[in-house]
């Protein structure tokens, strides 16, 4: 492991919420927790605060390392540490595991208080509004008035755009990394197989799986597996898995003969045995209800008239479940309202993935962007 | 960016001291193949403007957001279709007109999404251009700084051939300054200029 640039070892905090939050869809959750982790120092203005919103599967382990778990680094160690483009020696980053997580803050798996039993079927739906409801309230517990930034990618970067809406004046700059304004219809359908999956998977148990003691684990790896195709390239994966055969010729069964099935099926195994399925079928709900411009009218225009913050929207070329089409037209409402935006699209292999990789151009883009966020509290 | 810089900045690009005395305080502006941010950080610190920078280069894209300009990646030849009609008090295009291929339909969208356009181009008349040509060779100079096989201008032209493109286009000339080397020519501009700014609308 490369620990020299890494923040080094962080530890995860808990906060409670005993004021009651009421989701978009009507729903009471009466008292909650959010668990979180912070890297820098907040300055005596405490203008140097970023917020680092998590995707689908993401969570608050954004950067660095546990002591006991040395090869747990954080999800976006890459972009976030001393140094990194996110350098965690001018800003003060928090990373929080979002409402309905499967990570610690309170979600479908946690005991609910009034019936000392897994909240399951229950938990009301999330969606990205109530996050940053939710996140607002951390950054008062922090004393944060104002973050610097707000950042994510794909679905973080729904609720990085959100907050310029919710609380034009509490944040300065948006970060918006391979999203889009509202999801498609195609997009939607990915969503809704994975869903399905989980649903249909008859150790599901309509949500309340826990009491029975069993888990949805051939669903969750279905999803997973669905899902996990959309966020590469047809490039990477021919490049990656191409046609090779495991045992090098052709078996004539249903087993796993091809790279991709084996990778594929990796991927699904390790993640049904750490994700939740409630909580995966809460995430692409969110995905599909974000949609700013419904409440406009479908005029994505007006949806941002009332944003004040300046705006970084990068996408990249091969990803084509947030294609760069759907971020170009994000910058033309952000245009259109007379906002300070830059938009990059990034040259790049790996799909939606992109994001999260290490890339020259990419990172290159986020420092000078953020030098510059830095330069206006260094003043 | 520091006055000073400034001065240095003006004195190498005499174009951007010509466009900013045209543009009023506080205006909005587009810069197509705005390269590192220069002349809209320029017009930003001496107009206010409210600007942004269409560019497609890479690492242009970095010095634009290191310029502290705002900069949208994108490519000139597949037209402005990102930006609105009437979006926009000026649309400028500073030393790239001439590596355009699609110069007449950009010239157009120029005009689409801008109340008045502004071009810099080097002016393929100047007679140091003319007498290279008269000796048998392709021009090499400040301006035109390429040899034949790399240079990236597709479409020179002369003061004469750009005005006759306006009247084509029914496009009306609103200013013009010609120089050379950062001095104002006035005597023979097709002839002495080395290169050329213009303002210009489209024809009520």
């Amino acid at each position: 492991m490369n620990t020299s640039n890494s923040i080094g070892i962080v530890s995860a905090q808990r906060a409670h919420f005993d004021t009651p939050l009421t989701f978009q869809s009507g729903a009471v959750l009466p008292r909650y927790d959010l668990v979180y982790e912070t890297y820098g120092t907040l300055n005596a203005g405490k203008s140097n605060a970023i917020l680092v919103c998590h995707a689908l599967s993401g969570h608050h382990h954004v950067a660095g390392y546990y002591a006991d778990d040395p090869k747990n680094v954080g999800w976006w160690d890459n972009m976030i540490g001393p140094g990194k483009p996110i350098d965690t020696r001018k800003f003060f980053v928090v990373g929080l595991n979002n409402l309905g997580g499967c990570h610690g803050s309170t979600g479908p798996s946690s005991p609910d208080p009034e019936t000392g039993k897994p909240y399951g079927a229950s938990f009301p739906v999330v969606t990205v509004e109530d996050w940053v409801e939710s996140q607002a309230r951390l950054a008062d517990m922090l004393g944060i008035r104002q973050f610097a930034a707000v950042t994510g990618g794909s679905l973080g970067a729904m609720q990085a755009l959100q907050w310029s809406l919710s609380f034009p004046d509490r944040v300065r700059h948006v970060l918006a990394i391979a999203t889009a304004p509202r999801l498609t219809a195609e997009n939607i359908a990915f969503n809704d197989v994975a869903r399905n999956a989980i649903l249909t998977d008859p150790d599901f148990h309509g949500g309340n799986y826990y009491e029975h003691s069993a888990v949805p684990v051939r669903g969750l790896r279905l999803a997973r597996m669905l899902g996990h195709i959309t966020y590469l390239s047809d490039d990477v994966m021919a490049d990656k898995f191409g046609r090779e055969l495991l045992s090098g010729k052709p078996n004539y069964g249903y087993g796993i003969e091809f790279e991709i099935e084996s990778y594929l099926r990796y991927q699904g195994d390790k993640f049904a045995a750490y994700f939740d399925a409630n909580t995966y079928l809460l995430m692409t709900k969110a995905l599909d209800y974000f949609d700013p411009a419904r409440k406009c009218g479908d005029d994505l225009d007006k949806a941002f008239a009332v944003a004040r913050a300046n705006f970084l929207v990068l996408s990249f070329t091969t990803d084509w479940r947030f294609s760069p089409e759907r971020s170009r037209t994000l910058v033309k409402s952000l245009l259109h309202n007379h906002l300070n935006v830059s938009y990059c699209e990034i040259t790049s292999t790996h799909g939606h993935d992109s994001f999260l990789m290490q890339h020259t151009h990419y990172h290159e883009v986020m420092h000078a962007y953020l030098e510059r966020i830095a330069s206006e509290f260094s003043e | 960016m520091s006055a000073h810089d400034h001065f240095s900045l003006a004195a190498a690009r005499p174009d951007f001291a010509a466009i900013a005395a045209w543009i009023p305080p506080g205006a909005s502006v587009l810069d197509l193949g705005c390269g590192d941010g220069s002349l809209l950080r320029y017009l930003q610190d001496t107009r206010k403007v409210r600007g942004y920078g269409v560019e497609i280069d890479d690492l242009n894209i970095v010095a634009c957001i290191q310029n502290g300009i705002n900069v949208i990646h994108g490519d000139l030849e597949s037209g402005l279709s990102g930006f609105e009609s009437d979006a926009f008090d000026y649309v400028l295009l500073s030393q790239t007109l001439q590596a355009t291929r699609h110069t007449e339909p950009l010239v157009q969208e120029m005009l689409r999404v801008g109340r008045e356009g502004v071009v810099s181009f080097p002016n393929f008349g100047h007679w140091k251009a003319r007498l290279n040509v008269i000796r048998g060779h392709m021009p090499v100079s400040d301006e035109l700084p390429y040899q034949w096989y790399d240079t990236p201008n597709v479409h020179l032209c002369t003061l004469h051939d750009f005005e006759s493109f306006c009247a084509d286009l029914s496009l009306q000339i609103l200013d013009r300054r010609v120089m050379t080397g950062g001095s104002e020519v006035h005597l023979l501009p097709n002839l002495l200029g080395s290169m050329a700014v213009y303002r210009f609308k489209r024809a009520a």
